[in-house]
């Protein structure tokens, strides 16, 4: 037995004889671990939720569609606006790779339910003319009615974006219900969806150009143009689309690609982020402090125990390795109940808002090593001011 | 192990292994201890003895006459300021921390006034605990503490924590983690001092059955009525030895002494 002498504890021993204090002081350890709890939850929720939101974006836009471009009006050399072409939809409807080509004419018009609002009430709504197939270019669709087509085009008929209806404060069709555009009642025939690569289809009220031209006296000239084009050929598409849209002036036009907003804005780290992380680094280094202080009384009380293990054998590195591994024991479980947490709660919400569920691995192993560093730190002083003590002076009694 | 066992148990039994073999295991020489201060307190002025295996001996004295710095250093715990101890022959002032700490996992099992026993844990876990330095593996130690408290007559209490047990019960405890592992030299402080005169006898009647069997037992007491009847009686009064008495009596029955465990255990009931 002598020969086997190992100053060496087995794994097992360091394990039981590190979770002894924890065992024995139950609600205590649970409190301090639970400060590292709730500092690794935040952390792991924070990152999770922005990683689920990021995906559940992506997956949004790749069902919106990649392949959307918007050509709309630049300004002149002298910082005017530059009107497009009236052809311009024409034209590029004949470049190969282009699928479809919709547009859009902001009439300068102003929308009211009723003659009896006052004319500055215009809920920052514009009435714009439309070509017949916008809503399947723009992924959207209707709400509820219908949208314009061949007949209704030309008669004061009006299909409302998703904002206008709610704005204007309709939420429903039915026969005779109607707006006043410039004078002029327009019939409301359908409610859009919201049209999440083109927004500013939300806040209009959609016409018919031959109505625009006939009861607004409109010009005829698009604003915006919608073109789908195939999705390999997208960037082939983008640099030939200002020259075609207006030959004469082609700086003159502005193109853009919707989707690519939508991406960079999901790439985007939000700066609440940066706040609710930091937030959770403040809690965890609270919860370490928890720890030091729980291990700072758990070494002053245990002075006996810690005299008795001297008598029994153990070296100063025993007793050392005892508590330190305590307060890592302790902030571990802290750490992994704190990951559960955060991984639960982006879980719930991922799933209610229809995210896929995404933690990332940095979140919960960088959670649970945080909190294991965390425990180490808390843990290393009372460790240490334990193996000092003599054994006399710990044995003694009060 | 089985070699040490088997030294012990020849050595130990009765007088004649006794008187046969005397070998010096703790030897103490002119031992001096200062607790540096603004008043530096002298608490040993040169002691000398030497405790051959074996022996069951007292060392009484008053309070403040320095019998607990004389326990901390003939159980390694404390070094003298000057002189030396030896135990089984290797010098103690010239180990290591970690040498020192074997030594007392090893070689010296420690008995105290207050029991010191974890009160979480049961009365097997409490013993098997006096070898967890040693190197030994836990199912080991489980057997071996069974085997220690079947020895102090509580292996019907195996399963029972502190709390459950009476006082002299724990300290019967105590005394099998001491004993687990066969140190070569057992030091108990104020075994008795929290317990009253039956559970007291009890344990001394044990110790001294313990003694007969082999073990090499140091008692530290205040107690002069239950030192005098030990073998061997070491008198301490303000750091220094004033008396070392041998009694002939040595491995006679005293009968007020057999071991009587229903005694303890009534008194608890």
């Amino acid at each position: 037995m002598r020969n086997a002498f190992s100053h060496r504890l087995r794994p097992s021993d360091v394990a039981r004889v590190a979770s002894v204090g924890l065992r024995n002081r139950r609600m205590r350890a649970a409190l301090s671990a639970l400060g590292i709890s709730i500092g690794v939850a935040a952390m792991v929720a924070v990152l999770g939720l922005s990683a689920s939101s990021q995906a559940g974006l992506l997956a949004e836009i790749d069902r919106l569609g990649t392949n959307l471009l918007t050509v709309s009006k630049g300004t002149t050399v002298t910082g005017e606006t530059a009107e497009l072409p009236k052809q311009a939809p024409g034209m590029i409807s004949r470049i190969d790779a282009v699928t479809a080509v919709e547009s859009t004419g902001a009439t300068g018009a102003k929308v009211y339910r009723n003659p009896f609002i006052p004319a500055v009430n215009s809920n920052g709504l514009t009435v714009k003319a439309t070509s017949l197939n916008l809503p399947a270019s723009v992924s959207t669709s209707l709400e509820r009615g219908q949208f314009l087509n061949k007949a209704t085009e030309s008669r004061p008929v009006a299909v409302l974006g998703a904002t206008a209806a709610r704005r204007l404060g309709i939420d429903r069709i039915f026969t005779g219900q109607r707006i006043l555009v410039s004078g002029q009642w327009f019939y409301v025939v359908g409610i859009l969806k919201p049209a999440a690569l083109a927004p500013e289809v939300d806040d209009s009220v959609l016409i018919g150009y031959p109505a625009a031209e006939k009861y607004l006296r409109y010009n005829g000239n698009p604003s915006t143009i919608y073109v789908r084009s195939d999705t390999e050929k997208v960037n082939d598409v983008h640099a030939m689309l200002a020259a075609t849209a207006n030959p004469e002036g082609p700086s003159q036009v502005t193109v853009s690609r919707p989707s690519a907003a939508l991406v960079a804005r999901a790439a985007a780290k939000s700066a609440l982020n940066g706040l609710f992380l930091g937030l959770g680094a403040v809690a965890l280094l609270v919860g370490g402090i928890g720890v030091a202080n729980t291990m700072v009384i758990s070494v002053l009380e245990r002075r006996s125990e810690i005299g008795l293990r001297r008598a029994l054998g153990a070296t100063k590195q025993h007793v050392r390795t005892q508590f330190l591994a305590e307060a890592v024991l302790l902030s571990s479980l802290g750490g992994v109940v704190g990951v559960l947490l955060g991984a639960l709660a982006t879980a719930i919400y991922a799933t209610v808002k229809d995210w896929e569920i995404v933690v990332p691995t940095l979140a919960w192993a960088g959670g649970l090593g945080a909190a294991i560093a965390i425990g180490a730190v808390a843990g290393l002083l009372p460790a240490i001011r334990a193996a000092r003590m003599a054994p006399t002076e710990a044995l003694r009694t009060v | 192990m089985s070699d040490n066992v088997q030294v012990a148990d020849v050595v130990g039994i009765g007088e004649s292994a006794h008187a046969r073999a005397p070998e010096p295991l703790l030897q103490l020489q002119d031992v001096r201890k200062v607790y540096p201060g603004v008043t530096p307190v002298i608490a040993l002025r040169g002691v000398d003895f030497t405790i051959h295996r074996g022996e069951l001996v007292a060392i009484v004295g008053p309070s403040g006459s320095g019998k607990s710095t004389l326990l901390h250093m003939m159980g390694t715990l404390d070094r003298p300021t000057e002189g030396s101890v030896r135990l089984v022959g290797s010098d103690v002032a010239k180990m290591s921390d970690r040498e020192l700490a074997k030594l007392r996992a090893t070689r010296i099992g420690f008995v105290f006034q207050q029991f010191f026993l974890s009160e979480y844990e049961t009365a097997l876990e409490n013993v098997a605990d006096g070898l967890l330095y040693s190197g030994v593996n836990r199912r080991t130690r489980r057997a071996l503490a069974a085997e220690a408290l079947d020895k102090v007559g509580l292996a019907h209490r195996m399963d029972h924590r502190p709390p459950q047990l009476s006082g002299g019960e724990r300290q019967r405890v105590a005394i099998a983690r001491a004993l687990n592992g066969n140190p070569d030299i057992v030091l108990a402080d104020e075994p008795t001092g929290n317990l009253d005169s039956n559970a007291a006898a009890t344990i001394f009647a044990l110790l001294k059955k313990l003694h007969r069997e082999g073990a090499t037992i140091i008692v530290i007491t205040h107690d002069r009525g239950l030192a005098a009847r030990l073998p061997r009686r070491i008198d301490v009064l303000d750091g220094r030895i004033v008396a070392d008495v041998t009694q002939g009596a040595t491995g006679t029955v005293d009968p007020e002494l057999t071991v009587d465990w229903a005694r303890d255990t009534k008194e608890q009931a």
